[in-house]
């Protein structure tokens, strides 16, 4: 399944966080950078205390996150649908699955679990 | 308004320590042993022991393992580090059934309890009226590092709730949700962890659940569409194994039916516990 809209999605990402309280909330003293990794492209996101202060495409050269989700653009596109099918409506079960993958410095994201949720919700 | 929800605390030995343990109550007839899910408490049952349909016909009852909700841990915790085993999880909810005297009760758990319902089918056959398994799996292998859910550096309430918000239906409701999510908030250092070792390591009960016999020990089995922790496919192969267990499957629900949607759930369980009333 090919996701409409990727870049859209990630280009509001900055917008539909600041617009979230509660979530901006949940992120606060959260400093980090990560890569989602969406088939072929890549998208940088730099949080700064909770907000999104970039959300780059690539294509990039060398990129440096403190780490990345990668997926192939169908499960992607899976996860991110409008309304998921059960067993397709959370992160984690990509990962169980193998399906998408996490890599790098994780504590950004396993301390903020809840906070990456939210987030990668917003894209759908 | 008040629940009709009683409170109170056993006192019991078992296997050389003391434990002071929390149960709640509710109704009156035959026994239910509610058994909760890893790093959760009693709390989850609020719904079924709050629902007249069933009180009316059973005495359901909901402890807290210890080191759970607000059940101790023994004395000397401090020094060690929590594991739920086969041989404890099993131990202490026959210790339990017996210390409040209840005969051939009903016991039905949820998660790490669909879990152990299994395992008390094989090694008590004869001492329940039935089993019910909720999101219940033969194994579940760990699918994150276990060991983020307690260091000092990660808090561990917050992780184990990001951990399971997932597991719930989409559309179970938002305040059940959260209520349910605040009990993994609310647990102990290292208890969720703790749990999670009877769950992904020694409770796989692959190679027993052959000597299960539902002629002696009737055993159902329900389990949320949502859930990809014990999943609908997982439960279904303990089905395969197990000649005579009866499954249902629950769309709309995900790992935590008692608790993210009691209503929803009730209409699942009800038919359930009215067939085993009606064998007596």
């Amino acid at each position: 399944m090919a996701i409409d809209g990727i870049s859209a999605r990630v280009g509001a990402l900055p917008q539909r966080v600041s617009d979230d309280p509660a979530l901006l909330r949940r992120g606060r003293f959260l400093d980090a950078s990560c890569l989602l990794v969406v088939g072929e492209r890549e998208f940088r996101l730099r949080i700064a205390d909770g907000r999104v202060v970039e959300a780059r495409e690539g294509p990039f050269v060398t990129p440096s996150t403190d780490f990345a989700v990668i997926g192939p653009e169908a499960a992607w596109g899976r996860l991110l649908a409008a309304e998921p099918v059960p067993g397709d409506h959370d992160i984690l079960a990509f990962v169980k699955r193998r399906e998408i993958r996490l890599a790098g410095d994780l504590h950004p994201f396993m301390s903020r679990l809840l906070y990456w949720k939210a987030l990668l919700g917003c894209l759908r | 308004m008040i629940e009709p929800i009683a409170g109170q605390y056993l006192h019991l030995d078992y296997e050389g320590r003391h434990y002071r343990v929390y149960f709640e109550s509710a109704g009156s007839g035959i026994p239910l042993v509610c058994l909760h899910t890893a790093g959760a408490d009693g709390r989850q049952y609020r719904g079924l022991m709050n629902a007249a349909a069933i009180t009316g016909t059973f005495r359901v009852i909901a402890f807290d393992l210890p080191w759970h909700g607000k059940s101790s841990p023994p004395e000397g915790w401090h020094n060690e580090e929590y594991r739920l085993t086969a041989d404890s999880y099993t131990g202490i909810t026959m210790a339990v059934i017996a210390a409040l005297g209840l005969d051939r009760p009903v016991v039905m758990g949820c998660s790490i309890g669909g879990r152990v319902v299994l395992h008390l089918a094989v090694r008590h056959p004869a001492a329940f009226r039935a089993l019910i398994g909720l999101e219940s799996a033969s194994h579940t292998a760990p699918y994150y590092d276990l060991d983020w859910l307690h260091r000092a550096d990660v808090h561990g309430g917050e992780v184990a709730a990001g951990a399971v918000s997932g597991l719930m239906a989409p559309q179970s409701p938002e305040a059940e949700r959260w209520e349910t999510l605040w009990h993994y908030m609310q647990s102990g250092p290292g208890v969720f962890k703790g749990d999670l070792y009877f769950y992904g390591i020694d409770g796989d009960i692959r190679a027993r659940l052959g000597e299960i016999d539902t002629a002696r020990t009737p055993l159902y089995l329900l389990t949320g569409e949502y859930d990809y922790s014990a999943t609908p496919e997982d439960t279904l192969a303990v089905a395969k194994a197990v000649p005579g267990a009866k499954v249902t499957i629950m769309r709309r629900l995900g790992h935590f039916p008692t608790s993210e949607n009691p209503d929803l759930f009730l209409s699942y369980i009800e038919p359930v516990l009215a067939e085993i009333a009606a064998k007596g």
